[in-house]
Formats: C-alpha cells, sequence, structure tokens
C-alpha cells in the first residue's frame, strides 16, 4: 500500500506573540513579531508522516499560501520529514474562502489518497480552510479529526463532537483536519534541518483567489475591567457567592 | 424573496440549545433587514415533532427535511439540501451554531456557492443594509468586523453569546423536499461514541469550572464534579493543557489554544496559572472567578472575581455554600 499527502500549512504569529493592530486598522504589524508553523498544521504533518511510514510507500508534500516568508514554514515542514513542498505565492494575506480557491486550484491537477490541514490557523481562527476546499473538489471530508486509519480505499476517522466522539468512514481522496490527538509533532532533528535543505520547494504565483469577505475593521477587546482579590482562603466565599448574585447577577 | 435562514441544529430528535441562539439571533436580524427567519431542521424521520418550538424563538416558518438519508448528519448531504434552499429563497443570511457540526457544514455550504463565511461570531450588525459581522481572531486578542462581498452571508454563532429570548412568531412548519441518497455521500458517520457519562460539553456549558495542574492528581477532580453538580446540571468541567497532557483529563475538556474556545456565563479557573494560550479559550467568558494560592498568577490579571488560597479548603466551601443558595 501507499499513503500520498497533501498538507495545507500555514505560517502564523506565535502564540506567545503581542498581536498590534497596523497603521490601516484591517491588517497587524509584522515587525517583530516571531512567526511559527501553525500548530495544528504540526499535527497534520505528524499524521502525513505517520501514516506513509505505516503504509511503508507513498510520499508527504506540504503547500503553503503566502509571501515569500513562508519558504521558512515549508522548510519546517521538510525538516520534519515531508518530501517536497509547494509555495503559492500571494501578494497579501487572503481570507479563507481566497485561500481555499487558490488551493483548490493547485491540488485539482495532483495526485493524492490525502488532503490533510489543521483544524483551524491561529491567526483568523476561521476552521474553514480545509472543508472549504473539499467543496471546491468535491471529495468528502472530516473536520476536528483525533486520529483516522487508512485501509482499503477508505480512511477511518474519529471527530470530536460535544459531549464524545463521531467515527466517520470517508471513500479517498479524501479531506481531513486534525485538532489534538494522536499525532504529537515529531521534532526536526540536525540531520532532518540538514536534509530540508536540498529537498525541493518549488514557488509559483497564487492563482485565481478571489475573497468572499473583506477585513473592514480591527480592534482590541474591551478590557476587562480591573478585577477584585475578593478575599483569601475558604473565608471568602460567602463574600464570592454575594458578589456572583446581587453584583454579576449569574447566580 | 429574501430571508434569513437560520440553521437549527438536533440530534436523536430533538432541537438544541444552540438551536434556540441561532434563530434568535436570526430574528433580531430579519428585524433589522425587514424580513423573515426561515429556520431548517434536518435529520430522520419524525424530526418535524421538536420543529414547532422555534417558532417561540423568532421563527417565521420552520422548514424540514426528514430522509433516511439523515440517520446521522451528513456534511456532504446537509450542504446539497442547504444551499438549494438559500438558492432558492435568495436569502440574505445562513446562520449556524459554532459547533462541532456547524462549523463542519457552515464553510461546505458557503464554498458551494461561492461565498464568504465569517466564524464563531459574537455580533452581528446591519450597516448600509449588509449584515457585518463581528468574530474573533488571533484567539480573542482581536475583534475583526467583517462584511460579505455576495449573499448570503455565512456565518456561524459562537455558543452562548446570543442568549434565547422568546418571542411568538408562527413558526409555521413546512415540508422540506429532500432528495439526496445516502449512496452518493463520500462520507458516512458509522458509530457516535458518547463520553462515559452523558454530560454537558465545556463548549456549549453556561457554566465552567476548569481545573489546572493544581488540583495535584486526576482523583482530585471530583472536587470540581462536585461544584458542578451543586450547580444543578448547568455546569461543565473543564482543564488546562497541563492536566490533559499529563492523562488526567480528555483532550475535549480542555480549554485554551488547543483545546476548545468557550465563552460561559461564568468561568472558574481552580489551580490555573493563566498562560497566555488558556486565556486563548476563556477570555471572552462573561465573567470569570479564579482559585489560586499564588497571589501573582495571571490569571488574576483577567479575573472578575478571586479568592487567594488552597483550592482543598476553598472547594469544599465553595460547593456547600452554592448547595445551600440554590437549594
Ligand atoms: C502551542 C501551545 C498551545 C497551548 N495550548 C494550551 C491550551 O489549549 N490550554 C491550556 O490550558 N494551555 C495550553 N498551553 C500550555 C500553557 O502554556 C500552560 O503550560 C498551561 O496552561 C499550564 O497549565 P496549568 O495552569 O494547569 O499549570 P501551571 O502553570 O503549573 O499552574 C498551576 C497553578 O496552580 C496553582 N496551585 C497549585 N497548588 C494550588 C493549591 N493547592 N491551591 C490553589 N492553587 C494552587 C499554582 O499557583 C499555579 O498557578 C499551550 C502551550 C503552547 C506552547
Ligand atoms: N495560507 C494558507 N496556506 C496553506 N494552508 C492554509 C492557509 N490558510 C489556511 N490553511 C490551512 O487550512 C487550515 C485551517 O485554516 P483556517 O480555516 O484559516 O482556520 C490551516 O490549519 C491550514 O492547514
Amino acid at each position: 500500500m501507499r499513503v500520498k499527502s497533501i498538507v495545507c500549512v500555514k505560517r502564523v504569529p506565535d502564540t506567545e506573540a503581542r498581536v498590534r493592530i497596523a497603521a490601516d486598522g484591517q491588517s497587524i504589524e509584522t515587525a517583530g513579531v516571531k512567526f511559527v508553523l501553525n500548530p495544528y498544521d504540526e499535527f497534520a504533518v505528524e499524521a502525513a508522516l505517520k501514516h506513509k511510514e505505516a503504509a511503508g510507500a507513498g510520499d508527504v508534500t506540504v503547500l503553503s499560501v503566502g509571501g515569500g516568508e513562508s519558504a521558512e514554514t515549508l522548510r519546517t515542514a521538510l525538516a520534519m520529514g515531508a518530501d517536497a513542498a509547494v509555495l503559492l505565492k500571494s501578494a497579501g494575506p487572503l481570507e479563507g474562502l481566497a485561500v481555499a480557491r487558490v488551493i483548490a486550484e493547485e491540488v485539482k491537477g495532483r495526485e493524492y489518497d490525502l488532503l490533510l490541514f489543521g483544524m483551524k490557523a491561529i491567526d483568523d481562527d476561521l476552521q474553514a480552510v480545509g472543508p472549504m476546499v473539499a467543496e471546491l473538489l468535491g471529495i468528502p471530508a472530516a473536520t476536528a479529526v483525533t486520529e483516522f486509519s487508512v485501509e482499503g480505499g477508505k480512511a477511518t476517522a474519529t471527530r470530536e463532537i460535544e459531549g464524545g466522539s463521531e467515527v466517520v468512514e470517508l471513500k479517498l481522496p479524501c479531506a481531513i483536519t486534525l485538532t489534538k490527538g494522536a499525532y504529537e509533532p515529531r521534532y526536526a532533528s540536525l540531520k532532518g534541518i540538514m536534509a530540508a535543505k536540498k529537498k525541493p520547494l518549488e514557488e509559483k504565483p497564487a492563482a485565481g483567489g478571489e475573497s468572499g469577505v473583506k477585513v473592514e475593521k480591527l480592534s482590541y477587546p474591551a478590557e476587562r475591567s480591573a478585577g477584585r482579590i475578593v478575599g483569601e482562603g475558604p473565608d471568602a466565599v460567602p463574600e464570592l457567592l454575594r458578589l456572583l448574585r446581587n453584583e454579576a447577577k449569574v447566580l | 424573496m429574501a430571508g434569513i435562514m437560520a440553521f437549527a441544529e438536533s440530534r436523536d430528535g430533538e432541537v438544541r440549545k444552540v438551536a434556540h441562539e441561532v434563530v434568535t439571533a436570526a430574528r433580531k436580524l430579519a428585524d433589522a433587514l425587514g424580513t423573515e427567519v426561515h429556520a431548517v431542521v434536518l435529520g430522520p424521520a419524525g424530526s418535524a415533532a421538536a420543529a414547532g418550538e422555534l417558532g417561540g424563538f423568532g421563527a417565521d416558518k420552520v422548514f424540514v427535511g426528514e430522509s433516511d438519508a439523515f440517520a446521522h448528519y451528513s456534511a456532504e448531504g446537509f450542504t446539497t439540501v442547504l444551499a438549494a434552499f438559500l438558492k432558492e429563497h435568495g436569502c440574505d443570511a445562513a446562520l449556524f451554531p459554532a459547533s462541532a457540526q456547524g462549523k463542519d457544514l457552515a464553510p461546505r455550504v458557503a464554498a458551494r456557492l461561492g461565498v464568504g463565511y465569517a466564524s464563531e461570531a459574537t455580533a452581528l450588525d446591519v450597516g448600509g443594509g449588509q449584515v457585518v459581522a463581528t468574530r474573533p481572531e488571533y484567539a480573542g486578542k482581536l475583534f475583526a468586523k467583517v462584511s460579505f462581498a455576495g449573499k448570503p452571508a455565512v456565518v456561524s454563532l459562537r455558543p452562548n453569546v446570543f442568549t434565547p429570548v422568546e418571542s411568538a412568531k408562527a413558526g409555521e412548519v413546512q415540508k422540506l423536499d429532500v432528495s439526496v441518497n445516502a449512496a452518493d455521500f463520500g462520507a458516512v458517520v458509522r458509530e457516535i461514541r458518547a463520553a462515559a457519562e452523558a454530560k454537558l460539553d465545556v463548549g456549549e456549558a453556561p457554566i465552567v469550572i476548569s481545573g489546572g495542574r493544581g488540583l495535584q492528581n486526576p482523583d482530585n477532580f471530583k472536587l470540581l464534579e462536585e461544584l458542578a453538580a451543586a450547580f444543578g446540571g448547568r455546569a461543565a468541567v473543564g482543564a488546562s493543557r497541563a492536566v490533559v497532557d499529563a492523562g488526567w483529563r480528555p483532550h475535549g475538556d480542555q480549554v485554551g489554544q488547543t483545546g476548545k474556545t468557550v465563552a460561559p456565563t461564568l468561568y472558574f479557573a481552580v489551580g490555573i496559572s493563566g498562560a497566555i494560550q488558556h486565556l486563548a479559550g476563556m477570555r471572552t467568558s462573561r465573567f470569570i472567578v479564579a482559585i489560586n494560592k499564588d497571589p501573582e498568577a495571571p490569571i488574576f490579571k483577567v479575573a472578575d472575581y478571586g479568592i487567594v488560597g488552597d483550592l482543598f479548603q476553598i472547594l469544599p466551601r465553595l460547593t456547600e455554600e452554592v448547595r445551600k443558595m440554590l437549594a
């Protein structure tokens, strides 16, 4: 058997980053911000590698839509063990539907069993590109998957739902978006990092990414009003409940 | 024709609580645009029974599509039915809950129609006759106001943010033709596994009580379960990543950047330090209570009310007082 995967990965600000709104009010300041491979995409890369290894044959191609800097993100995935990378270069950041259109256009002509995504990109937090691409390609998809198996022309995926999980069977090729679960991402070894430098990284312009939404304005969340220490130890409990009932009016 | 479509999620023949929130939000939007609310329920035969109640939250009409193909949720099947419905009615907006099902389905519907999508919206407005959605980005560090290039505006709504409001509308139930065949689906749900005990999901509970490493071991989570029980079935127990990674609690209970985003009315952080990745999942809660022995713990910076001290002394007292108060 062989498992051929395409994994879509995004370059995003690190979770610790302080995010500041740029002068245009519609985008963020990128100077001085540390960028990383989207943590959920690490689960997807790991899943692709695991399934290729288990099958004993196949390959893993990582794909990103973004500016030239995204090459660095692709190299990170190559260092983890992906075989080849494709960078679809866009002039500026694209919104979800636009990205999905670019990815679908590129993937259409390719052969693959699995098209993998992170459950969400931690910058726009959209949780949509995976199922959108699946729809544009007319292939089945499962989202928020913690673990899946691949066998006999189908994938069987466990996805998180409220109060439990759901087991979905999908015909190949299919799209799967990953959340934290069975695929703890491996660290790139020094050897992996060296090898990544020699792996193919193809760059071409992003084609046909018309947008569906526009960000009109970004703003900071309302500051949470300065909290208050009600007291120390168990004796503070009655006062806490009094405040929750009479001031917050939630009980 | 126009209208606001409200997808009313159901499970086991019952409309879920998030459906009330979605219909309520649709009502408000429809009033602002001077149009009607069309609630849509999809499911197996018998789903119509529960649909009538949606009129009570502001649905003018409730369309029910029953089919053997919908014994379980099907992204492909539901997309086909909803996309056709939205086209036929020329809806201005299509609202979904930001639940596991809504977030799986809504982007597919948007892509089928070639229109934009905004997820996890916390507010909906009308500006110049157009729908504008407000949604968190960067784990709630920013909020974006988003406009839509085409119609319908497809939006999923963060649970617990749009409080259900009763508003008696006709809620006239109509049959929706479903001409899909399960044999055409590329993805099929084979099994639903409920968690050990039927419990409220942290993503949807109005009260969430989360525990962190300060609980010291998995058995001590019973202190949180007892407090949750004292709230009489309105509370769910959540966890920080530290304790999920340690295997004390399932990942489905994790709150934060790589877990669930929750926005309950009341959030308790017990023995949780308040790392930025944890805050990412709970900072939009309406009220936050922190219990921590370290007065310098960052969680106190976002908490509305804090108690400094040993959780092992505070929790039993809290559970006892809550029981008394709500008795
Ligand atoms: C990419 C990435 C993603 C992440 N995603 C998440 C996520 O989704 N969710 C998440 O939670 N974290 C996440 N983290 C981890 C996060 O950085 C923290 O490590 C984690 O939240 C810490 O968990 P904790 O607060 O339970 O433990 P700790 O930080 O160890 O805090 C324990 C707290 O308990 C208090 N305490 C101890 N004993 C008592 C007592 N007897 N009584 C009262 N208080 C007591 C201590 O004072 C301390 O404040 C992520 C990290 C990264 C890098
Ligand atoms: N610009 C991009 N390039 C490649 N993949 C992307 C891009 N944006 C999103 N994705 C993929 O889609 C997933 C979900 O992103 P989102 O819908 O934006 O939350 C991510 O985890 C990636 O796998």
